[in-house]
């Protein structure tokens, strides 16, 4: 496969993909993953923890009627609207940008903090940018893949991105901790439902549940940093 | 002159049945000629409504799911080429016999994943994007998302490629991961490890066991 995009990743990622790779030394057959063995530790590490917070999510899906689980993928989706919106404008896509920060205006207001998303029902289209996709559409380049504990798989830009992503989080921000806590929790445990009808899917389709989750991840991504529209790969047959 | 002489005696069900008889083969003229969009839209709407329909299909029922796929999708489907995109470049050592065994149970294995989605079905409904198709195009995208309250729409796309009058599947891609081509990096490390006789072997021994789990 040929390399998405550009590759130009500033210093501090370049370091810190340096010192994983020197850190662990791999026995490396997959140019887009180099860090295999450490990244497949990780996911075993991910796949325990699942074993715990599998069962929780799957009580959150059963016990909340969907109205409710609705409202509350609502309520998050709207904070995370605000930094789409900033996102969108750093990736100069302003008319996306205005029309983000209208869905806010009009889901924290008529949509009664959020909980209803009205905007979408108006037409204004629902948009999802994060830091990772400004930094691909800046032109950096994947850097090596990696499989986290918790946050699971994210290339080497989006690691970073990810990073950024956090500190401006709105949630994260809350100074009344229980507060804060409470809400990262539930949106951790809403999204882990929300995967839930993939995961089975998953199971069955992949014979490498590990290969099968990064390819697919890293064909997710590129989908994203393209606004759902990449160029047609061709394929030789 | 036969049709005037229906007429001439007024037999309802004969006339009835004439006009049957016309749909069908004004169904079958429009399903050669419809184009790539056309044809998406109505194998989905299709398959939505019997799915919306069935408790058996929602409460996680695959063999039934796997049925209606069958019957009602697979005939759209071109899974000789499906296998080849999957595969790559060894797809051209295959021999003939292979190449029909990879396929055949490359199917079973996808038919199981897409039904599989179909029982996790909950009040989704599907949005067609407009597509600009050429008369001259041989090779589409047909681009649809699955709308659910509460989340973003899911992209679900598809490749289509013409073959002589009618248009065929050759890849389904959902949320920009083609299902077809995630495999290839797994289906090249199998061949090279231990041929393309060991991959068949490989998803043969996956279906088995996908079958022998299932109720």
């Amino acid at each position: 496969m040929k390399p998405v995009l550009s590759t130009q990743p500033p210093c501090l990622v370049i370091t810190l993909a340096v010192l994983a790779v020197s850190a662990c030394a791999t026995t490396a057959n997959n140019p887009k993953d180099p860090l295999e063995s450490f990244n497949r530790a990780m996911f075993s590490v991910n796949e325990g923890i699942d074993v715990v917070v599998k069962p929780v999510a799957k009580g959150y899906d059963a016990a909340a009627p969907l109205p409710v689980k609705v409202a509350i993928g609502n309520f998050f989706g709207n904070i995370w609207d605000v930094w789409t919106a900033a996102n969108n404008l750093l990736q100069g896509k302003g008319q996306d940008a205005v029309s983000d920060v209208g869905r806010v205006l009009i889901n924290t207001t008529v949509g009664i903090g959020g909980v209803f998303d009205v905007a979408s029902e108006m037409g204004m289209t629902k948009h999802t940018e994060d830091f990772g996709q400004t930094l691909g559409k800046w032109g950096v380049g994947d850097g090596p893949y990696f499989y986290w504990p918790i946050i699971g798989p994210r290339t080497t830009r989006d690691s970073f991105g990810w990073l950024v992503d956090t500190y401006y989080d709105p949630v994260w921000r809350i100074n009344d901790v229980p507060l804060r806590n409470s809400l990262a929790a539930t949106r951790f445990i809403d999204v882990r439902a929300s995967l839930l009808p993939s995961d089975k899917v998953v199971e069955d389709a992949a014979f490498d549940k590990y290969s099968y989750i990064r390819d697919a991840y890293l064909q997710h991504r590129r989908n994203e940093i393209y606004d759902g529209t990449p160029p047609r790969e061709r394929f030789d047959d | 002159m036969q049709k005037m002489n229906l007429f001439r005696e007024n037999r309802m069900k004969s006339f009835l049945s004439l006009l049957f008889g016309l749909f069908l083969v004004t169904t079958a003229v429009l399903a050669q000629d419809r184009g790539p969009d056309a044809m998406v839209r109505q194998v989905t709407e299709d398959v939505l409504t019997v799915v919306r329909q069935d408790k058996d299909i929602q409460g996680g029922n695959t063999r039934k799911a796997m049925e209606l796929v069958e019957s009602k999708v697979l005939p759209y489907f071109n899974f000789q080429r499906m296998t080849s995109l999957a595969v790559g470049r060894d797809w051209r050592t295959a021999t003939p016999e292979q190449k029909k065994r990879l396929s055949e149970e490359f199917k079973t294995l996808l038919v199981r994943t897409y039904s599989n989605a179909l029982t996790s079905y909950k009040n989704q409904t599907v949005n067609y994007k407009p597509s600009k198709l050429q008369a001259s195009d041989t090779d589409v995208l047909v681009k649809t998302e699955i709308v659910q309250p509460g989340s973003k729409p899911v992209q679900l796309d598809y490749a289509l490629e013409k073959q002589g009058d009618s248009w065929k599947v050759y890849d389904v891609i959902v949320a920009g991961v083609s299902l077809v081509t995630n495999y290839r990096d797994t289906f090249n490390q199998e061949i090279r490890n231990n041929g393309i006789d060991g991959l068949i072997q490989m998803l043969v021994n996956r279906n088995k066991q996908l079958e022998t789990g299932k109720k």
